[in-house]
């Protein structure tokens, strides 16, 4: 760099984040976080809702400290449906369980479900994509027909046959959801190798004698991954409420599991007289898609800066 | 100079703010284009081309441009708001860029485009715009203008491309043509004419031109004066014919860097760049002719 | 070292078959320099891919150091040649630090003492220890064209193709990369095969230049003999003109679409 001076260059540890000439592998790979983090910080929205699914986070680790868990499950049908009180905040369901501590309970219901779908959904994705748009031809062809047939299912009605099929349950529903959810994924992961096939540190790489796996691997997942990641965050909204749907239909989560949706459907029966029944987790559900959401736009505003 | 100038511009300043301060890409920046081929030259980063859109009103916010004096003709540049400069663009001065693509309209012909540009400064009728079009086309030495008059953008060569812009820039019949790197991405023979018809129009118009390339063999050729521009600033202003007597160390430097055919060197010497060419100079260096 | 033979390359299929290259021929003995010139689609660079195996040709024999290479290269031959992009913006991957991107080749092929290796490819090329941890948007454009040129380096290879590769440079930054482009041929004794548009770049690289045009190669000269117009065809002799900058005389600018 030609500029003589820079004014005001921060010093101590973050001057070593920042420093503009690295002197390991972690100084560089540290710094280019730390300058992801100031651009995302900046963002008030995202930090929202990064805040939001920090908390859904620390809610299900610490879920038996924030609740007692007998509240969440033990039936005192005496205490039916009760408004709020000190000792039951959000009041009490139609078995006179505590609602708040099965809300804060159903966190890890729903930590479970975005963990495994996404534990699903992105390799299925791109180990579909991946090869479909680096190689191209045939491959291509017969890879995105599989991906156009499962796409041209309604998503919530193959969800609905998948759960029906395999039998209610938690794990069930989450296969469900992830063989429906992953399509998209593959055409997002295709587009985007196709775009890069051709660039030139690819075909340097070529020359170097990398195999397909290796340039797949080590030069087009990492540009592939970050538009993926924000895609899932976007998503992830769709798919706690398809989850929640699922159990509100009595196909996820089963009794007595505090699952949010199951909860809201339960309240349904008393839903003018005990509003709160229904409402508290339905509220739930809406904060933390909320924040999926909001994190998700902050990632991608971060992105598109960053190649902008 | 016995006429007055077709643009004069006085300490001539774009400055672009940042988090870390200022960053001055143009200042002081001083010059008069009369009815001449002016060239300006500089590396990426000099403010060549920055100066050519702070002319045209193109600086986009959060960028400021200011000058002491900024004067096309009799209007007062300085002054004038974003509408005022849409009227002036095309009509009294013209841009043309690198690439026609990017600067056509992909779904309109390009006959129609020429002839929208003439309705819009003339608010002449369809019939007229067209013949108009026409006439412009076969100006620029294409043969069979009705045909390429329905052609889209995607159907025609860069070539033939950088015609139809030279077409539709020159139709509302401005005095003054700024060129940024128009035959940079073109091949070499095409180059040559599309420089040549460039040339014949400019000169059978009456017009100024201004081109602005990184290409100093280009622009010593081409034009009758040269502004070497460097970090913002013009170091040096020479007669065109005369750049090899260039006294500045940085003008001399990049002539010396020039691989020459016929004139094999073991190594090409270096540029060193010296901290203080980047001190700010007067503003009076441009005006000297 | 490099013996090109009759190839030709086409793309596409029937009514739709390109012929991009036309029975193209020539050699390059080790250590010598040879340069292409032609404007774009002249084919100069689509024998250069054909001859990095970034294409398969469709006749003819490409043999290098003695080889003769198939459509499909054995990893191992890749070591022999390596090439340099005209983009020093598009050839290294965004994402990857200086030190990644020279990393790579050595893991590819399980060569011993990389930490070594990387340091002597940075050194030869002109880069420091402070440069090796840095992300290519943190590298000015004659940076990167010099890290492309140590990736190039670090397989040890005998033959190194370079694609217009000061095309995208500034002049001042121009002169370093030929300079250091010189340096390493008489150094290392590369055998080099350089592509440009730009007559006095390859004058100043390479010793024998064969100009091009629509996939064939008109002719085979010398740098001397370009120099004092001694060219035989009428396409040349339009090269060199262009070249020395704008000349409105015996241009023809009338056109059909």
């Amino acid at each position: 760099m030609s500029t003589p001076l820079r004014v005001g260059a921060p010093t101590g540890w973050r001057g070593w984040l920042l420093d503009p000439a690295p002197a390991s592998r972690n100084q560089a790979r540290l710094g280019r976080w730390y300058r992801a983090w100031l651009a995302f910080h900046r963002n008030g929205l995202a930090m929202t809702g990064l805040v939001i699914v920090a908390a859904l986070v620390l809610a299900a680790i610490f879920a038996p400290l924030l609740a007692d868990r007998e509240l969440a499950f033990h039936q005192v049908l005496e205490d039916r449906l009760q408004d709020f009180s000190w000792l039951h905040p959000f009041g009490t369901d139609e078995l006179g369980r505590d609602i708040y501590a099965r809300v804060v309970f159903g966190s890890r219901i729903t930590l479970t479900i975005v963990g495994l779908v996404s534990i699903i959904v992105l390799p299925v994705g791109l180990g579909i994509g991946l090869p479909a748009g680096y190689f191209g031809g045939w491959i291509d062809s017969v890879l995105m027909r599989i991906t156009d047939i499962f796409l041209a299912f309604p998503r919530l009605v193959l969800a609905l046959a998948f759960a029906a099929a395999l039998g209610p349950g938690i794990e069930n529903a989450v296969i469900a959801i992830s063989l429906t959810a992953w399509p998209p994924y593959a055409r997002l992961a295709r587009a985007e190798t196709m775009t890069r096939r051709h660039a030139e540190f690819i075909e340097a790489a070529q020359l170097q004698g990398a195999s397909s796996f290796r340039i797949l691997l080590t030069q087009i997942v990492p540009l592939c991954l970050p538009s993926v990641i924000i895609r899932l965050t976007l998503d992830m909204a769709g798919i706690i409420l398809t989850a929640a749907g699922l159990g509100f239909l009595g196909l996820g989560a089963q009794p007595p599991l505090p699952e949010w949706g199951a909860m809201v459907s339960t309240g349904r029966a008393v839903l003018l007289d005990q509003w709160w029944v229904a409402t508290i987790p339905g509220t739930a559900i809406f904060i933390v898609s909320l924040g999926f959401n909001l994190l998700g736009d902050g990632l991608r505003d971060l992105s598109e800066a960053r190649s902008g | 100079m016995t006429e007055a100038p077709l643009l004069s511009v006085r300490n001539l300043r774009v400055v672009y703010p940042g988090d870390d301060g200022d960053f001055r890409a143009v200042r002081n920046v001083s010059f008069t284009l009369g009815r001449e081929r002016l060239g300006i030259v500089g590396e990426s980063g000099s403010g060549k081309s920055t100066t050519g859109r702070a002319i045209m009103g193109l600086i986009a916010s959060p960028g400021r441009v200011e000058a002491d004096h900024l004067q096309l003709g009799d209007t007062d540049l300085s002054t004038i708001t974003e509408a005022g400069f849409r009227k002036l663009r095309g009509k009294r001065i013209a841009m043309v860029l690198q690439d026609p693509k990017f600067s056509l309209d992909p779904v309109m012909s390009v006959g129609k485009q020429i002839a929208e540009t003439h309705r819009y400064h003339f608010r002449s009728s369809r019939k007229a715009a067209r013949q108009a079009a026409l006439e412009m086309l076969a100006a620029v030495h294409i043969r069979d203008p009705e045909r390429v008059y329905d052609q889209y953008p995607h159907q025609v060569s860069g070539g033939m491309g950088q015609r139809i812009m030279i077409a539709m820039m020159l139709i509302a019949g401005p005095d003054i043509l700024i060129a940024d790197e128009p035959t940079s991405a073109l091949d070499v023979s095409v180059q040559q004419q599309v420089l040549t018809i460039m040339d014949e129009m400019v000169k059978s118009r009456g017009m100024g031109l201004i081109l602005i390339s990184h290409n100093l063999h280009l622009v010593s050729s081409f034009c009758d004066r040269v502004l070497v521009m460097y970090a913002g600033q013009i170091v040096e202003v020479c007669d065109a014919g005369k750049l090899h007597e260039a006294q500045h160390p940085y003008t001399r430097g990049l002539l010396a860097a020039l691989p020459e055919l016929g004139h094999r060197r073991a190594e090409l010497p270096q540029l060193q760049r010296d901290p203080a060419w980047l001190i700010d100079l007067p503003a009076a260096v441009g005006t000297a002719a | 070292m490099i013996d090109v033979a009759a190839v030709s390359v086409t793309y596409g299929h029937g009514a739709s078959l390109v012929r991009a290259a036309r029975n193209v021929s020539f050699h390059i003995q080790a250590g010598d320099a040879l340069g292409l010139v032609g404007e774009s689609g002249s084919g100069k660079s689509t024998v250069m891919r054909a001859i990095a195996g970034l294409i398969p040709h469709a006749e003819g024999r490409i043999a290098i150091a003695g080889r003769v290479m198939p459509n499909k290269r054995p990893r191992e031959s890749r070591r022999v040649t390596q090439m340099v992009f005209q983009d020093p913006y598009g050839s290294l991957h965004p994402s990857q630090t200086v030190d990644q991107t020279l990393a790579a080749p050595i893991a590819i092929h399980n060569l011993d003492n990389a930490e070594a290796r990387i340091m002597t490819a940075l050194t030869e090329v002109g880069l420091g220890r402070e440069h090796r941890f840095r992300y290519p948007h943190q590298l000015s454009g004659g940076q990167r064209q010099r890290v492309a040129i140590a990736r190039a380096l670090i397989l040890e290879p005998k033959v190194l193709l370079l694609d217009e590769p000061t095309s995208a440079l500034d002049v001042s930054v121009q002169a370093e990369i030929l300079n250091l482009l010189t340096r390493l041929r008489r150094d290392l004794g590369l055998t080099m095969l350089m592509v440009s548009h730009d007559l006095a770049v390859i004058a100043h690289i390479c010793d024998r230049i064969g100009v091009m045009s629509r996939g064939e190669l008109l002719e085979m000269t010398t740098a001397t003999d370009l120099a004092e117009g001694r060219v035989n065809h009428p396409y040349s002799r339009q090269l060199l003109r262009a070249n020395r900058g704008f000349d409105p005389s015996g241009v023809d600018v009338d056109v059909t679409a």
